[in-house]
């Protein structure tokens, strides 16, 4: 399997393993949560996967027609980066909502209470 | 209608004005507005502004006034009043700006056709009679007319003024907007597909609109054409979209 390695398979295995061990410690020191890291780890596992197995590239990148076997593994990284970009984009937009939300009842219930203060005060 | 009938409904009308930084005119706004506050209640929603907008408000000692301690946009401001109008329970709400562009007088006659039951939101529009007052200039009504076209479009109806903010709702439509209303600003041509995409009848009433007393517009000449792009969008995809299920009854 990894026989006549190339300085770009080593890299890139190197790379990968190097990425998920971030991914990991990250997820382990509760600075990622494990929804927001699965495509992450998923990616990195396939980078992983293609950077050792060599013939498995050729295969693939035959398949797809892609001239340069090891451009395949640029590809998935291009891929993975809209992928987690998008999902980003989803997150965002459903916290805009919920950030809205809390700010909405936290400003009435501000009133509420200054009103319930004032109606105390003046019995 | 009885007289007695039509004056317990009357009774409660919530005027929302949703205000980013209006302390030049606010104040002149509500005393504008007192003299028909009979059957009406003001509600200052104050979309966190750096002036001095909310102490003015609250000094005239007429008006209810929110701070919203981070600033939402008109559309977030506005559905604030709409979850205030259902807590406390008013059948109508209306709204209205504070930069003293509209007419009190137009108030009392947007809500008659919620009351008549004609209507579930009532929208003023500056071009339905031939306008008297307020002259906008040609790109912003190259604007209103492109935001009619694409209503018309996606509505099938015919509105004249898309873009005015001022509106009233009954009940109904309170409890539908609280729930669903557009977010950020511009919120105005979007509400339109919204409402003609979930069932709620609107109707146009001519008002008269003034010029702004104070203050900037939302729309500077510099993000209209980001404005325009991203209002389009918005209502194509409240059109694409299917009626929202959730809303009408849950909240009340």
């Amino acid at each position: 399997m990894l026989e006549n390695i190339e300085r770009i398979q080593v890299i890139s295995i190197i790379g990968s393993l190097a990425f998920l061990l971030m991914i990991a410690r990250l997820i382990k020191d509760r600075m990622l949560k494990e929804a927001y890291a699965i495509l992450w780890l998923l990616f990195a596992v396939v980078f992983l996967v293609f950077s050792c197995w060599k013939r498995g590239l050729d295969y693939f990148a035959n398949v797809f027609g892609i001239y340069y076997p090891p451009a395949m593994l640029f590809l998935i990284l291009i891929i993975a980066l809209i992928l987690v970009l998008i999902q980003f984009s989803v997150v965002v937009s459903m916290q805009n909502d919920q950030i809205r939300t809390l700010t909405q009842e936290m400003a009435l219930l501000k009133h509420e209470r200054s009103e319930k203060l004032k109606s105390d005060s003046s019995n | 209608m009885s007289v007695n009938n039509t004056q317990a409904r009357m009774e409660k009308t919530l005027l929302i004005i949703p205000c980013f930084n209006e302390e030049a005119s606010i104040g002149k706004v509500i005393e504008e507005l007192l003299p028909k506050l009979s059957d009406f209640k003001i509600l200052i929603v104050n979309d966190c502004s750096k002036d001095a907008t909310s102490e003015i408000a609250r000094q005239t000692g007429d008006a209810i006034v929110i701070d919203l301690p981070v600033n939402l946009g008109v559309g977030g401001a506005v559905q604030t009043g709409f979850m205030y109008a259902i807590k406390h329970n008013f059948s109508f709400a209306v709204k209205f700006d504070g930069d003293g562009q509209h007419d009190p007088e137009s108030i009392k006659e947007l809500i008659q056709p919620l009351i008549d039951e004609k209507a579930d939101i009532v929208i003023g529009s500056r071009f339905l009679q031939k306008n008297q007052g307020f002259k906008s200039t040609f790109w912003r009504r190259c604007g209103i007319k492109f935001f009619e076209f694409v209503c018309q479009i996606l509505t099938g109806g015919r509105l004249t003024d898309p873009t005015s903010g001022l509106r009233a709702y009954n009940r109904k439509a309170i409890n539908f907007m609280a729930d669903h209303y557009p977010s950020f600003d511009y919120p105005e041509p979007e509400e339109i597909i919204l409402a003609s995409k979930n069932g709620l009848i609107m109707v146009e009433l001519p008002v008269i609109m003034r010029e702004r007393q104070a203050g900037i517009s939302t729309i500077s000449s510099a993000l209209s054409i980001y404005y325009m792009l991203k209002v389009t969008l918005s209502m194509l995809f409240v059109y694409l979209r299917e009626p929202e299920t959730k809303g009408s009854q849950n909240n009340a």
